[in-house]
């Protein structure tokens, strides 16, 4: 029997899945029903100090693919335009109701002391199970030295988290912005400042489109635009990358990572958990689809972890760290050549003008006599790149074979070609 | 009596297959791969680059997407409406493969060239510097049209000279109306003429009122593309009782009807023939509101000239189709009352009456038997399989003559290859008045 059920900083959830902070969790009633869809916890959409701000009309851009699906969207929404009060009373309200559920409250406030503390006290005593600290808003909020203008500078990070630790006896979460060089800055200068958490990606600095009429980035607000916050499934690879580089540091591969960002399917979560992480975060597939997605999430996990025989999330927690590696980790000498399924072939012919144009001029393209196409791999040219069987469109249609050339593992510090060469290659006959 | 309402009939002839909308073209759309050196291209007649145009498509460029439509085929809109793309590109989508399903790429390429008409933008393609030239086309069909068009593109002053009062040919007069509404033949022929240097002349018959020496004396090319204007015929008692026509002639007058529910339709009507015209036939006399349609046909369904989406629409408009017979007889005192059918078989690989007859009601009998070339008295031409001979640059024996579509031995009878054989024609006719001239300096 497989079960969801989670520790994550302490924080025990009946499932990994929480909605981020964000307008899904915008107020008691957006709450009570993803709760009611089986929602393991929320943050709270992040509070900020009263006078609440000013929202504008038109908010959300998108990046669509051919068929309308939604590869992205952007949004240039600020914090909580609620007064804080109102926000207070409504989580006291949820937690009374759903007591086995979790609410973490996410907050901002001024780069100042007291402001930072005197808010983090105010929300701790609604009963909160964790604060989460927002550095990540890369819009408007950062305008106000808010936001990812203080996640863009790791003493900040450090110096607002050990504010919060000291004011606060709950356990606090520190939200990374990507719109950085390296994620390890920050999030070493969290752990410094003593969070017991990680909480990560923030959304993308990004421009959705250009309206050409209107010749204005969009959304538009009267004419005008703005660059806001990117999310969804476009900015999970970027999400995977961040949350893989703190699962696999010495210094951080400690810590909690509550991930975010793209998290659609029970697939996109298993692969962060794979990467390290404890908790998950979703916040536009909910906004694209409903809260009801959170159903297949679930149960997909589950009957993945039953194939697999994984009893508890625990036991594939971070299984795909220890491979993942510097590139001067990889072997050289690895050698896989793509085979084309003639059976399941269409003849389509994308592999063959990829591979051409673009790649190795590695496969070959005849028309027999009856007009019958075939594309055949040559080995000698194929790099084993895998573009082919990328832009296949019939999956599996072409696999990439391992070719057993009996030569042993070699990376690049061992190279012979390698003019600063420092290590030398085990031989093979040594190997255990 | 018919069985419809006013209303109901000319419903009946409005578009068999409804039109994409915009998303639900750009998602048939994203269903194409994109195929390097497609082979819907190779089964194209015309060889539209059809991923490109479906690209188009997708990335919304629709006015592109008609561009390279009509680049290879300026009566794009009518083969997308009357193509037979099931035996033609859409038997050759790779998408048959996996999916089991092709790319409706008949209904996408209506989709870029409506789009594009009902814009009404200016005509896409530019004329060539006047070459000096005088050239005619003799039928403002398919493949007269086609001929007319390029030779314009290529700076010629073209005249068509055709017979009926109206352009089109089988676009106007032979299609079944439900897949040619609301008068898309003529709005066709008049995108066309906006390319320029374009001149129509109505009620001109080859061999009756016009002669070939005539227009060879007159003009510096001249192009056939006459098309097949007579019918073959059943030899057997009773066919010219009234009640009983041609297939093509029925099709033309309800094609040439506006309001369709004033024609009279049978109670019994008997189409003879297997061909996609006896099928347009029967399936239009059942949606007049025939109450009894039968089409017989001599052989098994395997050998119908018709494609089986042809067929399995007769079958789902309730034509009874009726194989293995043939018509001996048709009998009625002033006009068609039955029709005795003959059951035959196959003996020896040879068609043979089987001596067991059978008579079914008929007050009208149509004949889809087949087409012919109606000009075998133009001693002038070489003819070949009863048609006009062309070698493959669509020359005729007669320098200076060319012809194509379907009153030449070549190819299929289908609007696509007619189109097909007006624009090369009108280039190898550009190549010989450029060395005539090259030779008269």
């Amino acid at each position: 029997m497989t079960n969801l059920h989670c520790n994550i900083a302490g924080i025990d959830s009946i499932n990994p899945f929480w909605l981020a902070s964000a307008p899904p969790t915008d107020k008691y009633i957006n709450v009570k029903r993803a709760f009611d869809a089986g929602w393991g916890g929320v943050v709270w959409k992040t509070l900020g100090i009263d006078p609440p701000v000013i929202n504008t009309s038109s908010r959300y851009g998108v990046h669509h693919d051919r068929s309308r699906g939604i590869l992205g969207i952007n949004n240039i929404e600020l914090i909580s335009d609620r007064p804080l009060a109102i926000n207070l009373a409504e989580i006291e309200q949820i937690r009374r109701e759903y007591p086995d559920r979790v609410v973490i409250g996410s907050m901002m406030a001024p780069i100042e002391k007291s402001a930072w503390q005197e808010l983090a006290v105010k929300i701790a005593n609604s009963g909160v199970h964790g604060l989460e600290l927002n550095f990540g808003c890369p819009h408007g909020m950062c305008e106000r030295g808010m936001g990812s203008a203080i996640g863009q500078v790791p003493e900040m990070v450090e110096q607002v988290t050990r504010w919060v630790r000291q004011a606060v006896d709950l356990p606090v979460f520190t939200k990374l912005t990507p719109n950085i060089t390296n994620i390890l800055w920050s999030a070493e200068a969290a752990q410094r400042g003593g969070c017991h958490g990680l909480a990560l990606i923030n959304t993308v600095n990004s421009i959705t489109s250009v309206d050409l009429d209107l010749m204005a980035p969009t959304p538009t607000v009267d004419g005008k635009g703005t660059h806001g916050g990117y999310c969804g499934s476009a900015v999970k690879p970027i999400a995977l990358n961040m949350v893989a580089e703190i699962a696999r540091n010495a210094e951080t591969k400690q810590m909690t990572i509550s991930a975010i960002g793209g998290i659609e399917t029970w697939r996109d979560a298993a692969e962060f958990i794979a990467l390290g992480a404890s908790g998950l975060q979703v916040c536009t597939a909910a906004m694209l689809y409903g809260f009801r997605i959170v159903e297949d999430m679930k149960a997909g996990l589950q009957n993945f972890m039953a194939e697999k025989g994984y009893a508890h999330l625990d036991d594939f927690r971070g299984k795909a760290v220890a491979n993942t590696v510097d590139w001067n980790d990889l072997n050289l000498n690895f050698d896989s050549k793509a085979f084309i399924k003639q059976a399941q072939c269409i003849g389509c012919g994308r592999c063959h003008i990829a591979c051409e144009d673009t790649s190795h001029q590695a496969i070959r393209f005849d028309t027999n006599s009856q007009g019958l196409r075939r594309f055949t791999v040559l080995d000698d040219h194929c790099v084993g790149c895998n573009l082919c069987a990328h832009v296949c469109p019939v999956p599996d249609c072409i696999e990439m074979r391992t070719v057993d050339n009996g030569q042993p593992r070699l990376t690049w510090p061992q190279h012979p070609k390698n003019p600063l060469r420092t290590d030398v290659p085990v031989s093979k006959n040594t190997e255990v | 009596m018919t069985k419809f309402s006013k209303s109901q009939i000319n419903q009946n002839f409005d578009d068999l297959h409804k039109p994409l909308n915009r998303l639900q073209a750009i998602t048939e759309a994203s269903r194409c791969t994109y195929c390097y050196e497609a082979p819907c291209i190779t089964a194209c007649p015309t060889s539209i680059d059809i991923p490109t145009f479906i690209h188009q498509i997708r990335s919304e460029n629709i006015k592109g997407a008609a561009q390279t439509i009509l680049s290879e085929n300026i009566l794009g809109g009518t083969c997308a409406r009357a193509c037979p793309t099931e035996i033609l590109c859409e038997q050759a989508c790779v998408r048959n493969h996996d999916q089991g399903k092709p790319v409706e790429i008949g209904l996408l390429q209506r989709f870029a060239v409506d789009t594009f008409l009902d814009a009404d933008q200016p005509h896409p393609f530019k004329r060539a510097e006047p070459s000096g030239k005088r050239v005619a086309a003799v039928g403002a069909g398919p493949a007269g049209l086609a001929f007319a068009h390029r030779a314009a593109l290529l700076g010629h002053q073209v005249v068509i000279f055709e017979a009926e009062a109206k352009p089109g040919g089988l676009n106007e007069y032979g299609l079944a109306a439900y897949k040619m509404a609301n008068n898309f033949a003529q709005r066709e022929v008049d995108f066309l003429m906006q390319v320029g240097g374009i001149e129509i002349q109505h009620s001109q018959r080859l061999g009756d009122n016009l002669s070939l020496a005539q227009l060879r004396q007159d003009f510096d090319g001249v192009f056939i593309g006459v098309g097949l204007a007579a019918n073959h015929q059943l030899g057997i008692p009773g066919e010219n009782l009234p009640g009983v026509e041609d297939a093509t002639n029925f099709i033309a007058t309800l094609r040439q009807t506006a309001d369709k529910s004033s024609l009279p339709a049978g109670e019994n009507l008997v189409v003879i023939g297997g061909g996609n015209t006896a099928i347009d036939a029967a399936v239009q006399a059942k949606r007049l509101g025939s109450a009894n349609v039968t089409l017989v046909y001599r052989r098994g369904e395997e050998y119908m000239g018709a494609t089986a989406w042809e067929i399995d629409l007769a079958r789902k408009n309730g034509v009874v189709i009726l194989l293995w017979a043939k018509p001996i007889a048709i009998h009625g005192g002033d006009a068609a009352a039955a029709i005795v059918l003959e059951k035959t078989a196959l003996l020896e690989g040879t068609l043979q009456g089987t001596g067991n007859t059978l008579t079914i009601p008929a007050d009208k009998v149509l004949k889809a038997v087949g087409q012919k070339y109606a000009l075998a008295d133009e001693p002038s031409l070489d003819l070949a399989k009863g048609k006009i001979w062309v070698n493959e640059r669509f020359e005729t024996n007669l320098p200076g003559v060319f012809a194509g579509g379907d009153c030449v031995h070549l190819g299929e009878d289908l609007t696509v290859q007619a189109v097909e054989h007006g624009k090369r024609a009108a280039h190898a006719m550009g190549r010989y008045l450029f060395t005539i001239s090259a030779l008269e300096i």
